[in-house]
Formats: structure tokens, C-alpha cells, sequence
């Protein structure tokens, strides 16, 4: 019999729909892959049990003769940044170690409406902020792959580090991830696999721990395109609970995907050259123009011309509304208290916050303090704020040359971890690629290209107009159809 | 613009996260690179460009006005919101002492 952790989400609901193999067949498949990967610390805590569940109740359906939903059987990790009920929700912070929620975030509900099970929770940048899964207050996830010819401990990419890690090395065949400023596509792009952010306001965020609510949007990570689009159609949907919540049908994705591009309009942007950026990331960029024409799209050139302007403006606007999401963690409603022996109200606010918080989060409300403070208010955040204005109409404008865009996802493939961790300024640049799409709004995909003269993965971007997932997922499948990327890291955990 | 340890000082009373001396200076430098680096923002010209408010046009829903319209958000689950904190007492959070 096939390795059924080898499968994907597609593969395992169509076997399990065929009677192929159970569904409990798979969970104990992946519920025992993970068991042995504790070395990538990708899970903060495993929950073998409700994959179990999920499993049985998709078998008993199956024999009593009942259509399957969408996703039954399919087992996948949940980035612990969902609120997930009666188990443990983190954000990867001290601040909330033994945070029990007594609800479901609504995307995780969805996922499990139909009919998926949970592997666990998955480890992730503290609070979603970080880049290289180094955050953790409970540790750094190591991505399953390695330079060719050294077993330094790589990044994973970060935020969803833990969910990039899990889905390659084949301890999970899908997880979910969230996208503040590239947390989905950043870290797909490093393990090669695929990841897509949908359009702002897809997805609900209601039960999702806030960072920057303005820009928050989850979605799928996963090995291939068409997984994807299956398990992106479960996630999505309107919902009364997030103000921001698109009202709109939630289109069959998986049924439409159609990798024949004949008549789109593939826009390259001009300025996504930026200084530092490898030459073989640059390549594979014109390989993936190649791939795209191949399958009949035109290639026009595009200017966005505040491209360089995206991630100073990002850092600004997300920590100011990191800023103020995270006033809440004040030690009364939830999460640590330190309150030391005659301590008033005020003081036990600053111990808690001090204690709960890691360094990158402090740093992150203090720049949001500061660029909300009296005085300098208009000019850092009114300023940023009108760049994002300006970031929007230049995406805008795209649409009238092209119909999605193709861009790298990111400058350089992967780094050992603890590499970059002397100058925040260097690991914010990883995600330069991607914040512009984030601050826009925008559905937003990576998919692999090829990997490097290392051995390392390296990915591809598709941007897409709002609402126009569809397109994206398409060129996505046009480019995984013509790389054939089956690279797998070796099992070294 | 940049930041001096007694501004830093300020900034992390404002948030409410206690700081030693050590950590201040840690911060400080650092603080002043990102805000150089974001300085760069003031060479837009952004003159008649309004602030983004809304990413994706969005009309924000009032929601019915009906009780309990929506049971995940309604009332009457006082121990579930009291179920997570620190200390709970007879059915409130406490807290230590606020007035004389």
C-alpha cells in the first residue's frame, strides 16, 4: 500500500470517498508521522485524538451511505493562532500559555463542518510577528530542509513556520496559515509548497488571535494548487461575526481550475528587481514567464511604481495596530498575571506585559506607541496610510495592462536559523516582495519553482485582482503543471 | 526623528511593559534604525491622496436588532468568558485594589 502520508488533501478525500483506504487509516498515518517529528518542533501541542474523531465520523458516514463533505477524512494542522475550543491557543506566546478558548474560530469551524480533523497546533512567530519562525516562546521550528552537504538547522520562513514546515516534510498534508505582510507565501516559498492568501475579507477572522486587523487574512498551505483551491473553499465565507467579512458567494475554485491561460495578461512588474536579490530567484522568474507564455498567456510589462515604499509604510501600519490589538493582554481576562507582592493595578499591567511578551513584539507595540503618540501621528501613520492609498492605485492601474501579476515571493531562498537575527531590519526586507499585495488587499500565491545550487526551494508569486482568486490558483497550476516540482526534503528529523 | 532613552522610557510606560535600563538601551538604536529606514516615506509626495481607510469597499452591517442574535456572541456565558482568567471571584474579575 502507498505511504499515506505521501497524499494530499485531494488524493486522501478521494481515496477515502473510493474506499481506497479509511480515513482512519490516515489520521493514525500522519498522527504517527508527527509523533516522530518532534526534532522540527513544528506542533506547540499535538491533538491525535481529534484527528481521530474527524476520521471516524468520515468512515461512518462512508458506510451508512452519506455523500462526504468537501474535506472529510483529510486530517491537517491548525496554525495556533486560531481559537480552537477546550485546546490550548498560544500565539506562540507566554502571555497566553494555557489559554483554553470555550469557542471555534470560525475558520477552523468551517474546516471542520467539513469534515476535517486536527493534527495539532502548530508553532508559529510569536503573535505572527517574524519572518524566520524565531520568535516562538516555545522555540524555533526547523524547516525539514537542508543545505546539500550541511545539517545547519534552516528557517522555515515565518509567520506560519510551523504550518510550511509540517505540510513538507509530509507530517501534515495541509495547514492553515495566516498573511499579515507574507506569513502565508514567505514560508511556502521556502519549503516548496504552495500557499495563498485570499482577497481581505475572505476569510473571517473572527476567533483568530488579532495582529493587524486591517491586513489578517488566512488561508491554505499545502503541497499542491488543486489542494489549495479544495481546502480554501471550506475556509472562505461570509461571516456576521467580522465586520470585515465579504458578503459574496464563495466561487467552486477546485471546479474551475483551468491551467490553459490563453487570453490572460500576465503583468512583470519592473521595479520587483531589488538590490540583493539572488541571481537565482531573478532565473527563476524567467523561467516562470517562460511557463506562463507556454501556457498561452501574453507577458506585458507593468510599472508599480511605489513598490519600495510598501514595506517601510507596512512598518508602520501593522504595529500600530499591533499596538493597540495587544492592549488587551493586561492580565485580568485571560492569560499570564505576574503580580508581585504589593503591587498595584498599573504595575501588574507592565509585569504581565513584560514577562508575556517576547522581544520582537515589544519592539513592534513600541514602534506602534510611538507612531500613535501626540505629535507624531500624521507624520508616520496618516503618512503610511496615504502610501497604502498610493501602493493600492498603483495595482489599480495594473489591472487596466493585465489580468494577475508574476513577481518572486521572495529575495533569497532560505537561511540558517540565527542568521539574521542581529538586525530586525534585515529580516523585515524578506518580506519585500510580499507586503505590497497585503497592503492592497489583493489574493496573493506562491507555488514552486525549482530549487537552488544549495538545494533549497525557491518560489513564485501570482498576484491577483480583488475577488479574483480564481486566476491566480489558474496560473499557479499552469506553473506547477510545467515545473514538475517534486522535490522532497530528506528525512534527517 | 529619533528616539532617546528617556522617549523609549515614555513610549513603554505608554504601553503599559515594564523596562530596565539595559533593555532600554538594547532598544534604542534599534528603534532608531527602523525609524530611519521609514524616514524614507517622507519623500512621497502625497499631496490630494486620501488615507486608506477600508482596504476592499466593504458597507460596515448593522446585525439584526434582535437579542442574542447570534448565540456564539450572545449572553448569559459568564463562565465561559470568566473560564480563562487569572482570578475570578464570586462571578467577577478581580483584581488588586484600585482606590484607598
Amino acid at each position: 500500500m502507498t505511504d499515506l502520508t505521501s497524499l494530499g488533501v485531494k488524493a486522501i478525500r478521494d481515496g477515502v470517498r473510493g474506499g481506497d483506504f479509511t480515513a482512519r487509516e490516515v489520521a493514525e498515518s500522519f498522527n504517527a508521522a508527527v509523533a516522530a517529528a518532534a526534532d522540527l518542533n513544528a506542533f506547540i501541542v499535538t491533538t491525535p485524538d481529534h484527528a481521530l474523531a474527524a476520521a471516524d465520523a468520515a468512515d461512518k458516514a462512508r458506510a451508512d451511505g452519506k455523500e462526504l463533505a468537501a474535506m472529510a477524512g483529510v486530517p491537517i494542522g491548525m496554525k495556533d493562532l486560531f481559537a480552537t475550543k477546550g485546546v490550548q491557543t498560544t500565539a506562540a506566546s507566554h502571555i497566553l500559555e494555557g489559554f483554553t478558548p470555550q469557542y471555534e474560530s470560525t475558520v477552523s469551524q468551517n474546516l471542520w463542518d467539513a469534515g476535517a480533523g486536527m493534527l495539532g497546533k502548530l508553532n508559529l512567530d510569536q503573535f505572527a510577528m517574524g519572518s524566520s519562525n524565531e520568535t516562538s516562546f516555545f522555540g524555533n521550528v526547523s524547516s525539514p530542509w537542508q543545505k546539500a552537504g550541511s545539517n545547519a538547522a534552516m528557517s522555515p520562513g515565518g509567520s506560519s513556520g510551523g504550518s510550511s514546515s509540517a505540510v513538507a516534510a509530509r507530517i501534515a498534508p495541509a495547514a492553515t496559515g495566516t498573511d499579515t505582510g507574507g506569513s502565508i507565501r514567505q514560508p511556502a516559498a521556502f519549503t516548496g509548497i504552495c500557499g495563498i492568501k485570499p482577497t481581505y475579507g475572505r476569510c473571517s477572522r473572527w476567533g483568530v488571535v488579532a495582529f493587524a486587523s486591517s491586513l489578517d487574512q488566512a488561508g491554505p498551505m499545502a503541497r499542491s494548487v488543486e489542494d489549495c483551491a479544495i481546502m480554501l473553499g471550506t475556509m472562505a465565507g461570509f461571516d456576521a461575526k467580522d465586520t470585515t467579512s465579504l458578503k459574496m458567494d464563495v466561487p467552486d475554485w477546485e471546479a474551475a481550475l483551468n491551467a490553459d491561460l490563453k487570453g490572460n495578461k500576465v503583468g512583470i512588474p519592473k521595479e520587483y528587481t531589488m538590490e540583493g536579490t539572488d541571481q537565482a530567484i531573478l532565473d527563476s522568474w524567467e523561467q516562470g514567464k517562460a511557463w506562463l507564455k507556454d501556457a498561452g498567456a501574453e507577458i506585458v510589462d507593468i510599472s508599480l511604481p511605489h513598490t519600495k515604499y510598501a514595506l517601510p509604510a507596512y512598518y508602520i501600519i501593522a504595529p500600530a495596530e499591533a499596538s493597540s490589538n495587544l492592549a488587551r493582554y493586561d492580565g485580568v481576562r485571560y492569560g499570564l498575571r505576574d503580580l508581585p507582592e504589593g503591587a498595584g493595578l498599573q504595575d501588574m499591567y507592565a509585569e504581565t506585559r513584560a514577562a508575556g511578551f517576547g522581544d520582537e513584539v515589544k519592539r513592534r507595540i513600541l514602534i506602534g506607541t510611538y507612531v500613535l503618540s501626540a505629535g507624531f501621528y500624521d507624520a508616520y501613520y496618516t503618512q503610511a496610510q496615504k502610501i497604502r492609498t498610493l501602493v493600492a492605485q498603483d495595482f489599480e492601474k495594473a489591472w487596466a495592462q493585465c489580468d494577475v501579476i508574476l513577481a518572486p515571493t521572495t529575495p533569497t531562498a532560505s537561511f540558517p536559523l540565527g542568521s539574521l537575527n542581529d538586525d530586525p531590519l534585515t529580516m523585515y526586507l524578506n518580506d519585500v516582495f510580499a507586503v505590497p499585495a497585503s497592503l492592497a488587499g489583493l489574493p496573493a500565491m506562491s507555488v514552486p519553482a525549482t530549487i537552488n545550487a544549495d538545494g533549497l526551494p525557491l518560489g513564485l508569486q501570482l498576484v491577483g485582482k480583488p475577488f479574483d482568486e480564481q486566476t491566480v490558483l489558474n496560473a499557479g497550476l499552469a506553473i506547477q503543471q510545467r515545473s514538475e516540482f517534486d522535490h522532497a526534503p530528506e528525512k534527517w528529523w | 526623528m529619533s528616539v532617546d532613552k528617556q522617549t523609549v522610557a515614555k513610549i513603554a510606560s505608554l504601553a503599559r511593559i515594564k523596562m530596565g535600563d539595559e533593555q532600554l538601551e538594547t532598544m534604542v538604536p534599534e528603534l532608531n534604525n527602523i525609524l530611519e529606514w521609514v524616514e524614507q516615506l517622507g519623500e512621497v509626495n502625497v499631496d490630494g491622496v486620501e488615507p486608506m481607510s477600508a482596504v476592499i469597499p466593504n458597507d460596515l452591517r448593522l446585525r439584526d436588532d434582535v437579542i442574542d442574535a447570534d448565540p456564539k456572541t450572545a449572553g448569559g456565558r459568564r463562565d465561559d468568558v470568566l473560564a480563562n482568567a487569572p482570578a475570578a471571584e464570586h462571578g467577577f474579575f478581580g483584581v488588586p485594589k484600585v482606590i484607598e
